[in-house]
């Protein structure tokens, strides 16, 4: 037999090997169920220490802990199960933050992640805050860490006070853009009414750095729209409700009747809800504006 | 047979053993994670492809200098080709430095091709994303401050190679990877020894850690990657001194492999 034919007999016996090895894979999958992955772990929970082990790769270890952050959210997220919990989000945060202190966006997204009420988010303002101080206290010249933290306090605190002095804090970093000294002046005045959190998220809008921080800009401000709408479409079932004595059953009754105009949706396209024992309109569950903050109303 | 006739040896040698094998493994590495990053980092691509870029380059170094440099001597003495190289008119401390030289090379083309690599790759970036996204980026992506990172990569490099060549003048290769990974792993935690009087209490052993501060490698300088990355400035003079502190240390540690390698009895 020749050098070639060895050389073919080899190679083909190799492959049958390897097909053979997918093949029994594949069977054991079908017959015992696929192995599912296992809840995130984390091994080391210490920053510190792993700050030590990484050596002088720890702003890549900093990257690997920033997806896996991204990656914890994005799987908690889609899930939408409003017993879940995101108890591992603020460790991978730390830990990311602490190998790369300068990782600004880890800081900063990482804080909009844990800011955001259950099921979309971690629903902890309080370790957000505490992201954005570590965030400041390692770039003191980042006018931005107490501009996010007025946020929070805007946002999710419904801290209207808190908003204005974080705010006003950022304005006095050196290199702060004007509008921001605006932004305490508008927030101490008129905090909570949604005109004014309108300003502010369109000034975030036109000046968002960043993507990601635009498309943020662009959901609150979607939210705001659709807690105006809903305002107006509860009241036109409560208008219906003092002329049949009963509420509507359906947005088609609201439409015969001239109160509405067809099927409403809301700003990310979702029809809205309408309870027929109360008369109150809602978002759909599936719509992603979920959930609107529970503050900031009255137009 | 002059120094550089044993420099282009070493560096010839390399090729043959496949060493730059690990420049395919590199762009494989970039050209995936480039492709990959972008779903899974929420925008920040360009500054995990020059953390990926610039960390690869130092670890597959590190490889290269630590197990090419602890065989360097010890492989000639082994094979016993060390009686026909010094049976011409080299001196041993010739072949020692040579070795170094030819290492010292392999390694400048292996940081180079990578640096272009990296480069390569993040111009591509550069072109794929819309200007808005560009300006919201810390640094450029073809930032000229990253040749920084990759000139203290290569001073790093060569302080390893000097550790692993002097432990192959003496000690078998084994030991040899032992004691310089070993010296690598405490390189980076130098700034603790300085500070050992904060945890310690006795006063002659954090006399000791402080001498062993100064005495032993201190790497940890030569690691500005994340600065470079967040278009962080690097102080010229900060570069300048850490490439001295390089030389004299490879220097020192050359001297003492020519001395150790000069009294050893090869027969």
């Amino acid at each position: 037999m020749s050098t070639r034919a060895r050389a073919w007999i080899a190679g083909s016996a190799l492959a049958a090997l390897l097909g053979s090895a997918v093949g029994l894979q594949l069977l054991r999958d079908r017959w015992y169920g696929e192995p599912q992955p296992g809840d995130a772990l984390l091994y080391v929970r210490s920053p510190e220490a792993m700050r030590r082990l990484a050596l002088s790769y720890s702003a890549l270890l900093a990257d690997v802990y920033w997806i896996r952050a991204v990656q914890y959210y994005g799987g908690r997220r889609l899930a939408r199960d409003p017993k879940g919990s995101y108890d591992q989000l603020y460790p991978l945060l730390d830990i990311a933050t602490s190998l790369d202190p300068m990782f600004a966006i880890a800081y900063r997204f990482g804080a909009v992640f844990l800011s955001e009420e259950l099921p979309g988010g971690a629903g902890r303002p309080d370790l957000a805050i505490a992201l954005l101080e570590k965030g400041w206290r390692s770039n003191p010249a980042g006018w931005q860490y107490p501009y996010d933290i007025a946020f929070v306090h805007y946002w999710t605190r419904q801290d209207f006070a808190a908003a204005a002095e974080w705010f006003a804090k950022a304005a006095d970093v050196p290199g702060a853009p004007w509008w921001v000294r605006s932004m305490a002046a508008v927030t101490a005045a008129r905090g909570g009414n949604r005109q004014a959190s309108r300003a502010l998220f369109r000034v975030q809008l036109e000046t968002a750095e960043s993507e990601w921080v635009r498309r943020n800009a662009i959901e609150r401000l979607q939210q705001l729209d659709a807690m105006d709408q809903i305002d107006a479409l509860t009241w036109a079932s409560r208008q219906f409700a003092s002329r049949h004595g009963r509420f509507a059953r359906s947005w088609d009754e609201l439409a015969r009747e001239g109160l509405v105009r067809g099927r409403p949706v809301d700003p990310a396209g979702l029809p809205y809800v309408l309870d027929p024992e109360t008369g109150v309109a809602s978002l759909s569950p599936q719509s992603t504006l979920n959930p609107l903050p529970t503050g900031a109303r009255g137009r | 047979m002059n120094l550089p006739a044993i420099a282009l040896s070493v560096f010839r040698e390399s090729v043959r053993d496949k060493v730059f094998y690990n420049l395919l493994l590199f762009a494989v590495v970039l050209v995936a994670a480039s492709l990959l990053v972008g779903t899974t980092t929420a925008g920040q691509d360009v500054k995990i492809i020059k953390d990926l870029g610039l960390a690869a380059t130092s670890l597959f170094g590190v490889f290269i200098a630590v197990f090419v440099g602890i065989n360097l001597v010890w492989k000639e003495v082994e094979r016993r080709s060390v009686y026909s190289l010094l049976s011409k008119p080299v001196r041993r401390h010739a072949l020692v430095l040579g070795k170094y030289l030819g290492l010292g090379l392999t390694l400048l083309v292996n940081v180079s091709v990578m640096a272009l690599a990296l480069y390569a790759v993040l111009a591509y970036m550069n072109w794929s994303f819309p200007e808005n996204i560009r300006r919201s980026w810390e640094a450029p992506a073809l930032d000229p401050a990253l040749l920084v990172a990759f000139l203290l990569i290569l001073a790093q490099l060569l302080v390893v190679t000097a550790v692993a060549l002097f432990f192959s003048t003496f000690s078998s290769p084994m030991l040899s990877a032992v004691f310089t990974f070993g010296l690598y792993v405490v390189g980076h935690f130098n700034a603790d020894l300085k500070h050992f009087e904060a945890i310690v209490g006795s006063r002659p052993v954090a006399w000791l850690a402080r001498t062993l501060y100064y005495v032993l490698p201190n790497l940890a300088p030569f690691d500005v990657k994340a600065q470079v990355v967040h278009g962080q400035p690097i102080a010229a003079g900060y570069v300048g001194l850490t490439l001295l502190y390089a030389a004299v240390y490879s220097g020192m540690l050359l001297g003492a492999a020519s001395l150790v390698f000069a009294r050893r009895d090869l027969k």
